[in-house]
């Protein structure tokens, strides 16, 4: 064992009760205990459990039990379309932006990851950019246009889509400017809504872009293709053919209903584990080139200005990247004990390997539990048991994919692109919790 | 092996196959079109100019649409707020503060075309006839200083225009970035 609670908890003078706990592996520095430890049946350290989660000792006693009104009442008539709960109004695309040009024009609200937990987010939450609002498309009006290098341009309705047959997978999209504050010479203050949320994962299911490109033919000159939506922005981007032949699917469903409008309704391109920009909404046009169309959002935007002035284009791939959502600013800590810590790891290049966490700023690792199922170019829930003694601490996680790619602190990532690359910033997070119980955005 | 992860390794297989299917077996609904009956979407306007539309437009023009159509957002001359900065920054790019602009920072004039003709102006997305397009373009580039005021912006001279910051851009794909 490389460390025990008794040793940690008693130089600290905290109650001899935990002394008892000699038994639970504490296998990195203050405090994080091994991530076997909540899985009850399957770990060794069942013996030890009752002790760890010994939460009945802790706790005042429980007030003698009523009988609630809404026991004694009947409840609510049924309603077409479900929403969450009442209770829940604060889980929501907070802050919506406020427009200069009165109520359109481009902008984005975020998913509220804090709030969150397993590793799909709710269509109603899932995190919204737009060039110049959301379209209102009439599905029946809607057309799929693929033209350019082929053999015979083609034109697919919605209805003709849903004759085809489907692929579902599991993908995140995340902008490529999500976390971008991060780049700042100051750590800015905010949530892991406000400072990572323009991230979401839904099961998607459509059609494969490649069967449809084939049914037009693909010239063999086509090495490229430019997607664009039928919104007010046309929003436009340059994709290799390379790509679309591999993975890329024509949404029409999310989560089991259709695309949301906001979210590309009717369809929308999506391209697993891109800048989520590429995965182009309300997609109507899909043109073959032999070379990339330069458009105003891969060149003037969602290109990295570098050290020297030079901006690297066509920088793909999502990184490896992670963030603990709880604790995190907002989800504070509650007094000393046994806590859990989680959140998300994600990688545009393949599958999570291995997410690791550190609960003294980076000192110390300790290996999380991945959440099942862990896939390819998905959001994958990591969780790992803490237990905090009440003093100060950082707590950071940092992402290893299965190309063997590790999450880059901040000097690391500073250091290789400079500080105004704007996108991609997948640098390690770190959340400081101070003696109160607050958390806070820190640089460590 | 469990049976969870027989069923898992079924669902995997079964996915391959289905897959495989996919691609071999398409209902081919698709509805034949003429690039001439796509023109009116056919917009996208590459570096090599390729599919630049009849007309021309001159720097005078251009701050007469400019005026009209741009500036309420833009601001006098491009100089920006509420929305993006259009003009200026040249020489920014290496400070602590980059000022990005069409000037300073795009690879390529026909982007601006591309951009202007399909998004602009915010409020009334292509409403601009093409030689409008073309004005407004030779009237941003000109008070960049990439071209002068006797530019002519058409089909044929766009894609000529050399902008200043295109030496600095690369191409990341299919490598990565550190
Ligand atoms: C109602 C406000 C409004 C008007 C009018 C308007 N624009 Fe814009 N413009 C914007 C906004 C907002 C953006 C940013 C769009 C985005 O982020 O996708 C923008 C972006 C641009 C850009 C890209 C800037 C960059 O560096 O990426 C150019 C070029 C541009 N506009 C030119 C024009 C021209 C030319 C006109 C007149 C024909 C015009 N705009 C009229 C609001 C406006």
């Amino acid at each position: 064992m490389s460390g025990c609670i008794m040793e940690t908890i008693c130089s600290r003078g905290r109650g001899l009760r935990l002394a008892k706990q000699h038994d639970i592996e504490q296998v990195a520095g203050n405090g994080l205990l091994d991530r076997r430890l909540f899985l009850l049946r399957s770990s060794g350290l069942v013996s030890a459990v009752g002790a760890a989660t010994g939460l009945a000792a802790t706790s005042a006693r429980a007030e003698p039990l009523t009988v609630a009104e809404w026991t004694k009442t009947p409840g609510s008539w049924f309603t077409p379309y479900g929403m969450p709960s009442h209770f829940e109004a604060k889980v929501a695309r907070g802050a919506i932006p406020a427009s200069p040009y009165g109520g359109f024009g481009p902008g984005s609200v975020r998913a509220p990851l804090q709030f969150l937990d397993g590793m799909i987010t709710p269509n109603g939450l899932h995190f919204e950019r737009s060039h110049n609002g959301v379209p209102d498309i009439d599905p029946e009006q809607h057309k799929l246009l693929i033209h350019g290098l082929v053999r015979q341009p083609l034109t697919f309705t919605r209805e003709a889509l849903l004759r085809y047959p489907m692929t579902s997978r599991i993908s995140f999209v995340e902008c490529a400017g999500n976390s971008g504050a991060l780049y700042g010479a100051n750590a800015a203050e905010g949530t892991a809504q406000s400072l990572h949320g323009l991230l979401s994962c839904a099961e998607w299911t459509g059609v494969p872009l490649s069967t449809l490109l084939d049914d037009a033919g693909i010239d063999p000159a086509a090495k490229w293709l430019v997607a664009e939506g039928a919104d007010a922005a046309s929003m436009s981007r340059s994709i290799p053919l390379a790509k679309a032949m591999d993975d890329a699917m024509v949404a029409l469903f999310q989560n089991g209903e259709a695309v949301r409008p906001s979210n590309g309704y009717p369809m929308r391109l999506l391209v697993p584990g891109w800048q989520g920009n590429m995965n182009v909404k309300w997609l109507h046009r899909i043109k073959l080139v032999r070379e990339p169309v330069m458009a105003k959002d891969e060149t003037s935007r969602y290109s990295l200005l570098l050290k020297g002035g030079k901006a690297a284009m066509f920088k793909f791939q999502m990184d490896a990247k992670s963030v603990i959502t709880k604790p995190s600013p907002g989800i504070g800590m509650r007094g000393p004990g046994l806590y859990e810590i989680s959140g998300l790891a994600w990688s545009g290049n393949g599958k999570i390997a291995k997410v690791e966490v550190s609960a003294d700023g980076g000192k110390s690792w300790a290996p999380a539990a991945l959440s099942e199922p862990v896939l390819s170019k998905a959001l994958t829930r990591f969780r790992i048991p803490w237990r905090w003694n009440g003093g100060p601490a950082v707590l950071q996680s940092r992402a290893i994919d299965d190309t063997g790619y590790v999450q880059p602190t901040r000097e690391q990532q500073i250091a290789a692109r400079g500080s105004r690359a704007q996108y991609h910033c997948n640098l390690i997070t770190s959340w400081q919790v101070a003696e109160s119980g607050e958390v806070k955005h820190v640089y460590a | 092996m469990s049976m969870h992860k027989i069923a898992l390794l079924t669902l995997t297989l079964s996915g391959l196959t289905a897959g495989a299917a996919i691609a071999a077996e398409s209902p081919k609904l698709g509805q034949p079109i003429t690039e001439k009956d796509a023109a009116a979407w056919n917009q996208s306007i590459g570096p090599d100019g390729v599919g630049l539309p009849p007309g021309r437009g001159t720097v005078k023009r251009g701050a007469e649409v400019y005026a009209a159509k741009c500036e309420i957002c833009h601001a006098a001359k491009g100089a920006g707020t509420p929305a993006d900065r259009l003009v200026g920054g040249q020489g920014s790019l290496d400070s602590a503060q980059p000022i990005k602009t069409v000037g300073s920072y795009w690879p390529y004039a026909t982007t601006l075309f591309d951009y202007v003709r399909r998004a602009m102006p915010l409020n009334e997305p292509q409403s601009l006839s093409a030689e409008e397009v073309y004005a407004v373009s030779a009237y941003v580039l000109n008070l960049n200083g990439v071209v002068n005021e006797k530019f002519i912006a058409d089909a044929k001279s766009m894609p000529q225009v050399k902008m200043p910051n295109r030496d600095n851009f690369f191409v990341v794909y299919p490598g990565n970035l550190p």
